[in-house]
Protein backbone atom coordinates (compact mmCIF):
# COMPACT_ATOMS: atom_id res chain seq x y z
CA UNK A 1 0.00 0.00 0.00
CA UNK A 2 1.31 3.28 -0.74
CA UNK A 3 2.18 5.96 1.84
CA UNK A 4 0.24 9.06 1.67
CA UNK A 5 0.51 12.46 3.04
CA UNK A 6 -2.85 13.45 4.47
CA UNK A 7 -4.32 15.98 6.56
CA UNK A 8 -8.10 15.24 8.31
CA UNK A 9 -9.73 18.29 7.20
CA UNK A 10 -13.10 16.84 6.79
CA UNK A 11 -16.13 19.05 7.16
CA UNK A 12 -18.54 16.71 8.18
CA UNK A 13 -18.90 14.27 11.01
CA UNK A 14 -20.67 11.65 8.99
CA UNK A 15 -18.74 8.43 10.37
CA UNK A 16 -19.50 6.95 7.01
CA UNK A 17 -17.75 9.10 4.20
CA UNK A 18 -14.40 8.51 3.51
CA UNK A 19 -11.64 10.47 4.81
CA UNK A 20 -10.55 13.57 2.60
CA UNK A 21 -7.31 12.91 1.47
CA UNK A 22 -5.08 15.87 0.72
CA UNK A 23 -1.55 17.64 0.14
CA UNK A 24 -0.15 20.21 1.74
CA UNK A 25 0.55 23.35 -0.28
CA UNK A 26 4.34 23.20 -0.29
CA UNK A 27 4.62 19.67 -1.42
CA UNK A 28 2.35 20.29 -4.95
CA UNK A 29 4.39 23.66 -4.53
CA UNK A 30 7.61 22.02 -4.96
CA UNK A 31 6.31 19.04 -7.24
CA UNK A 32 4.60 21.87 -9.79
CA UNK A 33 8.28 23.84 -9.86
CA UNK A 34 10.57 20.82 -9.97
CA UNK A 35 8.10 19.65 -13.79
CA UNK A 36 8.49 23.01 -14.83
CA UNK A 37 11.99 23.22 -14.38
CA UNK A 38 12.70 19.94 -15.59
CA UNK A 39 10.15 20.59 -18.83
CA UNK A 40 12.65 24.64 -19.57
CA UNK A 41 15.70 22.22 -19.34
CA UNK A 42 14.54 19.11 -21.59
CA UNK A 43 12.60 20.84 -24.06
CA UNK A 44 13.96 25.00 -23.77
CA UNK A 45 11.60 27.02 -24.97
CA UNK A 46 10.67 30.12 -23.18
CA UNK A 47 14.38 31.44 -21.38
CA UNK A 48 15.98 30.86 -24.88
CA UNK A 49 13.45 32.76 -27.14
CA UNK A 50 13.28 35.50 -24.54
CA UNK A 51 17.22 35.99 -24.14
CA UNK A 52 17.35 36.27 -28.42
CA UNK A 53 14.90 38.38 -28.49
CA UNK A 54 16.17 41.01 -26.28
CA UNK A 55 19.88 40.24 -27.33
CA UNK A 56 18.34 40.98 -30.87
CA UNK A 57 15.62 44.17 -29.83
CA UNK A 58 19.22 45.75 -27.64
CA UNK A 59 20.79 45.04 -31.59
CA UNK A 60 18.19 47.13 -33.02
CA UNK A 61 17.98 50.11 -30.59
CA UNK A 62 21.85 50.35 -31.07
CA UNK A 63 21.28 50.78 -34.57
CA UNK A 64 18.36 52.67 -34.58
CA UNK A 65 18.96 55.35 -32.18
CA UNK A 66 22.43 55.88 -34.44
CA UNK A 67 24.67 56.74 -30.83
CA UNK A 68 27.11 54.86 -29.90
CA UNK A 69 25.99 54.55 -26.33
CA UNK A 70 22.87 55.94 -24.26
CA UNK A 71 22.71 56.64 -20.41
CA UNK A 72 20.09 58.15 -18.08
CA UNK A 73 16.57 58.05 -19.13
CA UNK A 74 17.20 57.12 -22.56
CA UNK A 75 19.20 54.09 -21.38
CA UNK A 76 16.64 53.28 -18.54
CA UNK A 77 13.39 53.47 -21.00
CA UNK A 78 15.51 50.89 -23.33
CA UNK A 79 16.42 48.36 -20.71
CA UNK A 80 12.76 48.22 -19.58
CA UNK A 81 10.89 48.43 -23.05
CA UNK A 82 13.36 45.37 -23.93
CA UNK A 83 13.05 43.20 -21.04
CA UNK A 84 9.27 43.81 -21.00
CA UNK A 85 8.43 42.53 -24.50
CA UNK A 86 10.98 40.05 -23.62
CA UNK A 87 8.94 38.77 -20.58
CA UNK A 88 5.21 38.73 -23.14
CA UNK A 89 7.35 35.52 -24.73
CA UNK A 90 7.82 33.61 -21.94
CA UNK A 91 3.90 34.82 -20.59
CA UNK A 92 2.39 33.74 -23.77
CA UNK A 93 4.29 29.93 -23.18
CA UNK A 94 3.63 29.82 -19.28
CA UNK A 95 1.02 28.22 -19.41
CA UNK A 96 1.11 25.82 -22.94
CA UNK A 97 2.35 22.51 -21.79
CA UNK A 98 -0.53 22.22 -19.11
CA UNK A 99 -2.83 23.34 -21.61
CA UNK A 100 -1.63 21.61 -24.88
CA UNK A 101 -1.13 18.22 -23.02
CA UNK A 102 -3.70 18.13 -19.89
CA UNK A 103 -1.35 18.46 -17.36
CA UNK A 104 -3.90 21.38 -15.61
CA UNK A 105 -6.52 18.89 -15.58
CA UNK A 106 -3.97 16.29 -14.03
CA UNK A 107 -3.21 18.97 -11.56
CA UNK A 108 -6.71 19.79 -10.70
CA UNK A 109 -7.30 16.53 -9.86
CA UNK A 110 -4.95 16.69 -7.63
CA UNK A 111 -6.40 16.80 -3.35
CA UNK A 112 -4.10 20.07 -2.72
CA UNK A 113 -4.80 23.66 -2.93
CA UNK A 114 -5.14 25.44 -6.42
CA UNK A 115 -2.88 28.19 -5.14
CA UNK A 116 0.24 25.98 -5.45
CA UNK A 117 -0.42 26.52 -9.37
CA UNK A 118 -0.02 30.10 -8.97
CA UNK A 119 2.91 29.98 -7.00
CA UNK A 120 4.49 27.45 -9.24
CA UNK A 121 4.13 29.35 -11.61
CA UNK A 122 5.35 33.15 -10.70
CA UNK A 123 8.24 31.28 -9.38
CA UNK A 124 8.54 29.41 -12.51
CA UNK A 125 8.10 32.68 -14.48
CA UNK A 126 10.20 34.97 -11.90
CA UNK A 127 13.15 31.71 -12.62
CA UNK A 128 12.96 32.59 -16.14
CA UNK A 129 13.09 36.55 -15.86
CA UNK A 130 16.20 35.93 -14.01
CA UNK A 131 17.67 34.04 -16.17
CA UNK A 132 16.58 36.37 -19.01
CA UNK A 133 18.41 39.42 -17.34
CA UNK A 134 21.41 37.49 -16.73
CA UNK A 135 21.47 37.46 -20.70
CA UNK A 136 19.98 40.84 -21.10
CA UNK A 137 21.64 43.25 -18.76
CA UNK A 138 25.49 42.41 -19.55
CA UNK A 139 24.14 42.72 -23.42
CA UNK A 140 22.73 45.80 -22.78
CA UNK A 141 25.99 47.35 -21.03
CA UNK A 142 28.28 45.99 -23.77
CA UNK A 143 26.03 47.18 -26.65
CA UNK A 144 24.46 50.48 -25.48
CA UNK A 145 25.27 52.18 -21.94
CA UNK A 146 27.99 54.62 -21.28
CA UNK A 147 30.24 54.75 -18.43
CA UNK A 148 30.09 51.23 -16.64
CA UNK A 149 28.10 52.13 -13.60
CA UNK A 150 29.74 51.33 -10.10
CA UNK A 151 29.13 47.65 -8.48
CA UNK A 152 26.93 49.33 -5.88
CA UNK A 153 25.03 50.65 -9.07
CA UNK A 154 24.86 47.12 -10.17
CA UNK A 155 23.83 46.09 -6.75
CA UNK A 156 20.98 48.34 -6.69
CA UNK A 157 19.68 47.43 -10.23
CA UNK A 158 19.53 44.18 -9.29
CA UNK A 159 17.32 44.83 -6.20
CA UNK A 160 15.47 47.12 -8.85
CA UNK A 161 15.13 43.76 -11.11
CA UNK A 162 13.68 41.03 -8.30
CA UNK A 163 10.95 43.64 -7.33
CA UNK A 164 9.78 44.35 -10.72
CA UNK A 165 10.26 40.39 -11.70
CA UNK A 166 8.13 39.91 -9.04
CA UNK A 167 5.27 42.23 -9.95
CA UNK A 168 5.42 40.86 -13.68
CA UNK A 169 5.96 36.87 -12.59
CA UNK A 170 2.27 37.67 -10.31
CA UNK A 171 0.73 39.78 -13.49
CA UNK A 172 2.56 37.22 -15.96
CA UNK A 173 0.36 34.05 -14.25
CA UNK A 174 -2.29 35.53 -13.86
CA UNK A 175 -2.36 36.55 -17.82
CA UNK A 176 -1.43 33.42 -18.74
CA UNK A 177 -4.09 31.43 -17.16
CA UNK A 178 -6.41 33.73 -19.07
CA UNK A 179 -4.74 33.67 -22.64
CA UNK A 180 -4.19 30.00 -22.58
CA UNK A 181 -7.76 29.21 -22.65
CA UNK A 182 -8.29 31.49 -25.84
CA UNK A 183 -7.65 31.17 -29.39
CA UNK A 184 -5.69 34.19 -29.87
CA UNK A 185 -3.47 33.92 -26.89
CA UNK A 186 -0.14 35.60 -28.12
CA UNK A 187 -2.24 38.42 -29.05
CA UNK A 188 -4.17 38.60 -26.05
CA UNK A 189 -0.99 38.38 -23.55
CA UNK A 190 0.58 41.97 -24.44
CA UNK A 191 -3.23 43.13 -24.89
CA UNK A 192 -3.93 42.36 -20.97
CA UNK A 193 -0.17 42.41 -19.38
CA UNK A 194 0.95 45.32 -20.98
CA UNK A 195 -1.21 48.18 -19.50
CA UNK A 196 -1.59 46.01 -16.28
CA UNK A 197 2.38 46.56 -15.85
CA UNK A 198 2.42 50.08 -17.19
CA UNK A 199 3.27 51.16 -13.23
CA UNK A 200 6.43 48.41 -13.14
CA UNK A 201 7.64 50.20 -15.91
CA UNK A 202 7.24 53.64 -14.57
CA UNK A 203 8.81 52.93 -11.64
CA UNK A 204 11.64 50.44 -12.98
CA UNK A 205 12.04 53.01 -15.45
CA UNK A 206 12.96 56.20 -13.23
CA UNK A 207 14.47 54.03 -10.44
CA UNK A 208 17.04 52.97 -13.36
CA UNK A 209 17.61 56.42 -14.46
CA UNK A 210 20.22 57.59 -12.11
CA UNK A 211 22.01 54.51 -11.86
CA UNK A 212 22.51 54.33 -15.70
CA UNK A 213 23.61 57.91 -15.63
CA UNK A 214 27.14 59.12 -14.75
CA UNK A 215 28.55 55.80 -13.50
CA UNK A 216 25.25 55.23 -11.24
CA UNK A 217 27.12 58.12 -8.54
CA UNK A 218 23.39 59.59 -7.97
CA UNK A 219 22.23 56.32 -6.27
CA UNK A 220 18.62 54.86 -6.29
CA UNK A 221 15.66 57.10 -5.27
CA UNK A 222 14.38 54.74 -2.43
CA UNK A 223 10.35 55.55 -3.11
CA UNK A 224 10.46 53.29 -6.26
CA UNK A 225 10.81 50.53 -4.73
CA UNK A 226 8.40 50.89 -2.25
CA UNK A 227 5.76 51.85 -5.60
CA UNK A 228 7.05 48.24 -6.52
CA UNK A 229 7.21 46.82 -3.33
CA UNK A 230 3.14 47.80 -2.92
CA UNK A 231 2.38 46.93 -6.58
CA UNK A 232 3.77 43.44 -5.80
CA UNK A 233 2.12 42.95 -2.76
CA UNK A 234 -1.28 43.94 -4.03
CA UNK A 235 -1.35 42.21 -7.34
CA UNK A 236 0.00 39.33 -4.89
CA UNK A 237 -3.54 39.46 -3.14
CA UNK A 238 -5.15 40.05 -6.19
CA UNK A 239 -3.75 37.01 -7.91
CA UNK A 240 -4.63 34.68 -4.93
CA UNK A 241 -7.88 35.93 -4.59
CA UNK A 242 -8.71 35.34 -8.49
CA UNK A 243 -6.78 32.25 -9.62
CA UNK A 244 -8.96 29.51 -8.41
CA UNK A 245 -11.46 30.90 -10.78
CA UNK A 246 -9.33 31.83 -13.66
CA UNK A 247 -8.29 27.68 -13.64
CA UNK A 248 -11.77 25.79 -12.68
CA UNK A 249 -14.33 25.74 -14.82
CA UNK B 1 -21.63 1.59 12.33
CA UNK B 2 -23.67 3.77 9.71
CA UNK B 3 -24.55 2.45 6.44
CA UNK B 4 -21.77 3.43 3.27
CA UNK B 5 -23.51 6.17 1.15
CA UNK B 6 -23.79 5.07 -2.82
CA UNK B 7 -20.72 5.73 -4.41
CA UNK B 8 -22.19 8.42 -6.59
CA UNK B 9 -25.43 9.68 -6.54
CA UNK B 10 -27.24 12.23 -9.49
CA UNK B 11 -30.49 13.98 -9.11
CA UNK B 12 -31.51 15.90 -11.91
CA UNK B 13 -27.85 16.97 -12.88
CA UNK B 14 -27.72 19.35 -15.68
CA UNK B 15 -25.51 20.68 -17.90
CA UNK B 16 -25.07 23.18 -20.84
CA UNK B 17 -21.79 24.72 -22.76
CA UNK B 18 -23.30 28.01 -23.47
CA UNK B 19 -26.66 27.83 -24.85
CA UNK B 20 -26.38 23.86 -25.99
CA UNK B 21 -27.48 21.66 -23.11
CA UNK B 22 -25.07 18.32 -22.67
CA UNK B 23 -26.43 16.58 -20.33
CA UNK B 24 -30.59 17.08 -18.90
CA UNK B 25 -32.25 15.53 -15.97
CA UNK B 26 -30.45 12.47 -15.19
CA UNK B 27 -30.81 10.44 -12.27
CA UNK B 28 -29.30 7.89 -10.91
CA UNK B 29 -26.95 6.14 -8.08
CA UNK B 30 -24.18 3.80 -8.25
CA UNK B 31 -23.79 1.30 -5.32
CA UNK B 32 -19.89 0.97 -4.06
CA UNK B 33 -17.94 -1.50 -6.05
CA UNK B 34 -20.43 -1.86 -8.75
CA UNK B 35 -20.00 -0.60 -12.66
CA UNK B 36 -21.82 1.52 -14.46
CA UNK B 37 -21.19 1.49 -18.35
CA UNK B 38 -22.28 4.52 -20.19
CA UNK B 39 -23.37 4.17 -23.82
CA UNK B 40 -24.06 7.01 -26.08
CA UNK B 41 -23.05 8.28 -29.47
CA UNK B 42 -20.71 10.97 -30.13
CA UNK B 43 -21.98 14.00 -28.62
CA UNK B 44 -24.34 12.38 -26.37
CA UNK B 45 -22.56 13.72 -22.94
CA UNK B 46 -20.46 10.60 -21.86
CA UNK B 47 -17.66 12.47 -21.36
CA UNK B 48 -19.58 15.34 -19.77
CA UNK B 49 -20.89 13.53 -17.31
CA UNK B 50 -17.34 11.89 -16.35
CA UNK B 51 -15.65 15.73 -16.41
CA UNK B 52 -18.58 16.78 -13.54
CA UNK B 53 -17.96 13.49 -11.30
CA UNK B 54 -14.57 14.27 -11.70
CA UNK B 55 -14.96 17.75 -10.56
CA UNK B 56 -13.35 19.13 -13.35
CA UNK B 57 -16.57 20.80 -14.65
CA UNK B 58 -19.49 22.28 -12.41
CA UNK B 59 -23.18 21.37 -12.83
CA UNK B 60 -25.56 23.52 -13.59
CA UNK B 61 -28.76 22.19 -12.09
CA UNK B 62 -29.30 19.04 -9.89
CA UNK B 63 -27.94 17.55 -7.18
CA UNK B 64 -24.16 15.49 -7.73
CA UNK B 65 -22.56 13.39 -4.67
CA UNK B 66 -19.26 11.07 -4.98
CA UNK B 67 -18.75 9.18 -1.98
CA UNK B 68 -21.27 11.40 -0.27
CA UNK B 69 -19.87 14.43 -0.98
CA UNK B 70 -22.08 17.31 -2.53
CA UNK B 71 -19.85 18.39 -6.17
CA UNK B 72 -19.23 20.94 -6.08
CA UNK B 73 -18.75 22.37 -3.12
CA UNK B 74 -17.33 19.46 -1.52
CA UNK B 75 -15.05 18.58 -4.20
CA UNK B 76 -12.00 19.16 -2.33
CA UNK B 77 -12.60 16.20 -0.23
CA UNK B 78 -13.37 13.73 -3.07
CA UNK B 79 -10.36 14.51 -5.46
CA UNK B 80 -7.89 12.09 -4.14
CA UNK B 81 -10.23 9.24 -4.41
CA UNK B 82 -11.09 9.55 -7.83
CA UNK B 83 -9.27 7.98 -10.77
CA UNK B 84 -9.73 9.80 -14.02
CA UNK B 85 -8.40 8.25 -17.42
CA UNK B 86 -9.84 10.50 -20.60
CA UNK B 87 -9.34 10.53 -24.06
CA UNK B 88 -6.56 12.64 -23.22
CA UNK B 89 -3.34 11.00 -20.88
CA UNK B 90 -2.85 13.90 -18.82
CA UNK B 91 0.81 13.35 -19.07
CA UNK B 92 3.67 15.82 -20.48
CA UNK B 93 5.80 14.44 -23.75
CA UNK B 94 8.88 16.16 -22.78
CA UNK B 95 8.97 13.86 -19.18
CA UNK B 96 9.83 10.37 -19.07
CA UNK B 97 7.57 7.36 -18.34
CA UNK B 98 8.76 7.81 -14.95
CA UNK B 99 8.91 11.10 -14.06
CA UNK B 100 5.44 11.90 -14.77
CA UNK B 101 4.57 9.38 -12.54
CA UNK B 102 6.48 10.60 -9.92
CA UNK B 103 4.90 14.12 -10.71
CA UNK B 104 1.61 12.79 -10.26
CA UNK B 105 2.62 11.08 -7.44
CA UNK B 106 4.05 13.92 -5.71
CA UNK B 107 0.79 16.01 -6.37
CA UNK B 108 -1.39 12.99 -4.61
CA UNK B 109 1.54 12.57 -1.61
CA UNK B 110 1.96 8.65 -2.95
CA UNK B 111 5.63 7.13 -2.57
CA UNK B 112 7.76 6.40 -5.37
CA UNK B 113 7.64 2.77 -4.69
CA UNK B 114 3.97 2.16 -6.28
CA UNK B 115 5.41 4.01 -9.81
CA UNK B 116 7.69 1.20 -9.59
CA UNK B 117 4.62 -1.24 -8.86
CA UNK B 118 2.48 0.20 -11.57
CA UNK B 119 5.46 0.61 -13.97
CA UNK B 120 5.89 -3.05 -13.80
CA UNK B 121 2.53 -4.13 -14.02
CA UNK B 122 1.80 -2.86 -17.42
CA UNK B 123 5.32 -3.86 -18.64
CA UNK B 124 6.59 -0.03 -18.88
CA UNK B 125 9.90 -0.59 -16.56
CA UNK B 126 12.37 -1.05 -19.68
CA UNK B 127 10.99 2.15 -21.17
CA UNK B 128 10.19 4.25 -18.16
CA UNK B 129 12.71 6.91 -18.43
CA UNK B 130 12.24 7.52 -21.97
CA UNK B 131 10.48 10.19 -22.87
CA UNK B 132 6.82 9.95 -23.42
CA UNK B 133 6.70 11.50 -26.77
CA UNK B 134 8.60 8.32 -27.97
CA UNK B 135 5.80 5.94 -26.69
CA UNK B 136 3.54 4.63 -29.15
CA UNK B 137 -0.22 5.14 -28.66
CA UNK B 138 -0.54 1.76 -26.41
CA UNK B 139 2.57 2.74 -24.50
CA UNK B 140 0.86 5.82 -23.81
CA UNK B 141 -2.37 4.44 -22.20
CA UNK B 142 -0.65 2.14 -20.40
CA UNK B 143 1.35 4.68 -18.70
CA UNK B 144 -2.11 6.86 -18.55
CA UNK B 145 -3.44 4.09 -16.69
CA UNK B 146 -0.98 3.69 -13.50
CA UNK B 147 -1.65 7.82 -13.76
CA UNK B 148 -4.92 7.38 -12.76
CA UNK B 149 -4.56 4.49 -10.58
CA UNK B 150 -1.71 5.41 -8.68
CA UNK B 151 -3.00 6.89 -5.71
CA UNK B 152 -5.70 4.14 -5.61
CA UNK B 153 -9.06 5.52 -5.82
CA UNK B 154 -12.12 4.36 -4.56
CA UNK B 155 -13.97 5.63 -7.87
CA UNK B 156 -12.45 5.57 -11.31
CA UNK B 157 -14.12 7.59 -14.86
CA UNK B 158 -12.71 5.48 -17.69
CA UNK B 159 -13.38 7.14 -20.84
CA UNK B 160 -13.19 4.37 -23.19
CA UNK B 161 -10.04 2.76 -21.70
CA UNK B 162 -9.51 -0.05 -23.49
CA UNK B 163 -8.67 2.80 -26.98
CA UNK B 164 -5.51 1.66 -28.72
CA UNK B 165 -4.92 -1.44 -26.18
CA UNK B 166 -3.81 -4.53 -27.77
CA UNK B 167 -5.25 -7.50 -25.89
CA UNK B 168 -2.05 -8.45 -24.81
CA UNK B 169 -1.88 -4.71 -22.90
CA UNK B 170 -5.51 -5.28 -21.80
CA UNK B 171 -4.89 -7.99 -20.13
CA UNK B 172 -2.23 -5.98 -17.88
CA UNK B 173 -4.48 -3.28 -17.32
CA UNK B 174 -7.50 -5.33 -16.20
CA UNK B 175 -6.75 -6.48 -12.64
CA UNK B 176 -6.00 -2.18 -11.97
CA UNK B 177 -9.01 -0.52 -13.62
CA UNK B 178 -11.32 -4.04 -14.60
CA UNK B 179 -14.25 -5.12 -12.55
CA UNK B 180 -11.87 -7.14 -10.60
CA UNK B 181 -10.06 -4.59 -9.02
CA UNK B 182 -12.92 -3.51 -6.80
CA UNK B 183 -13.53 0.15 -7.13
CA UNK B 184 -16.80 1.49 -8.19
CA UNK B 185 -16.70 2.45 -11.80
CA UNK B 186 -17.86 4.80 -14.42
CA UNK B 187 -17.20 3.20 -17.81
CA UNK B 188 -18.30 4.72 -20.85
CA UNK B 189 -18.11 2.57 -24.14
CA UNK B 190 -19.07 2.05 -27.83
CA UNK B 191 -19.08 -1.72 -27.69
CA UNK B 192 -22.56 -3.14 -26.65
CA UNK B 193 -21.96 -6.30 -26.04
CA UNK B 194 -18.31 -5.89 -24.20
CA UNK B 195 -20.01 -3.37 -22.51
CA UNK B 196 -22.81 -4.81 -21.21
CA UNK B 197 -20.46 -7.98 -20.00
CA UNK B 198 -18.18 -5.22 -17.59
CA UNK B 199 -21.79 -3.59 -16.42
CA UNK B 200 -23.82 -3.77 -13.28
CA UNK B 201 -25.87 -0.48 -14.52
CA UNK B 202 -26.63 0.93 -18.19
CA UNK B 203 -26.78 3.84 -18.91
CA UNK B 204 -27.83 5.00 -22.10
CA UNK B 205 -27.39 8.76 -23.54
CA UNK B 206 -28.96 10.75 -26.66
CA UNK B 207 -28.54 14.31 -26.49
CA UNK B 208 -27.82 14.32 -23.22
CA UNK B 209 -31.21 12.82 -21.96
CA UNK B 210 -31.11 9.39 -20.31
CA UNK B 211 -33.02 6.95 -23.22
CA UNK B 212 -31.67 3.87 -20.89
CA UNK B 213 -30.86 2.97 -17.13
CA UNK B 214 -31.50 -0.25 -16.10
CA UNK B 215 -29.00 -3.11 -14.18
CA UNK B 216 -27.24 -4.83 -17.25
CA UNK B 217 -28.42 -8.26 -16.84
CA UNK B 218 -32.65 -6.97 -18.70
CA UNK B 219 -30.27 -4.63 -21.05
CA UNK B 220 -30.46 -6.01 -24.60
CA UNK B 221 -27.39 -5.43 -26.72
CA UNK B 222 -29.95 -4.13 -29.50
CA UNK B 223 -31.31 -1.94 -27.17
CA UNK B 224 -27.97 0.24 -26.94
CA UNK B 225 -27.99 -0.44 -30.67
CA UNK B 226 -30.85 2.02 -30.93
CA UNK B 227 -29.17 4.99 -28.99
CA UNK B 228 -26.94 4.88 -32.36
CA UNK B 229 -29.56 5.10 -34.84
Amino acid sequence: MSARATEPASSESDEALPEPRYVPLRTAVRALLRKELALELRAPQAVPAMALFSVTTLVVFHFALQRGVVDGDLASGVLWVTLLFAAMLGISRLFVADHEEGGLDGFLLAPTDRTALLVAKAVGLFAFLVALEVVAVPAFALLLLGPSPSLAAYGQLAVLLVLADAGIALVGTLVGAIAVQTRTRDLIVPLMALPLLIPVVIAAARGTSPLVLQGGSQGLEVRWLFVLGLYDLVFGLLAYALFDFLIED
Amino acid sequence: MAALPAAIELDGLTRRYGERVALEDVTLTVAPATTLVVFGPNGAGKSTLLRVLATLLRPHAGAVRVLGRSLPDDGWAVRGRIGFLTHEPLLYRDLSGRENLRFHARLHGVAFARVEELLDRVGLRLRADDRVSTYSRGMVQRLAVCRAVLHDPDVLLLDEPRANLDPAAADLVEPLIGAASGRTRVVTSHDPAGGLVEADLALGLRGGRTELLAPADRVQSHEIWALYR
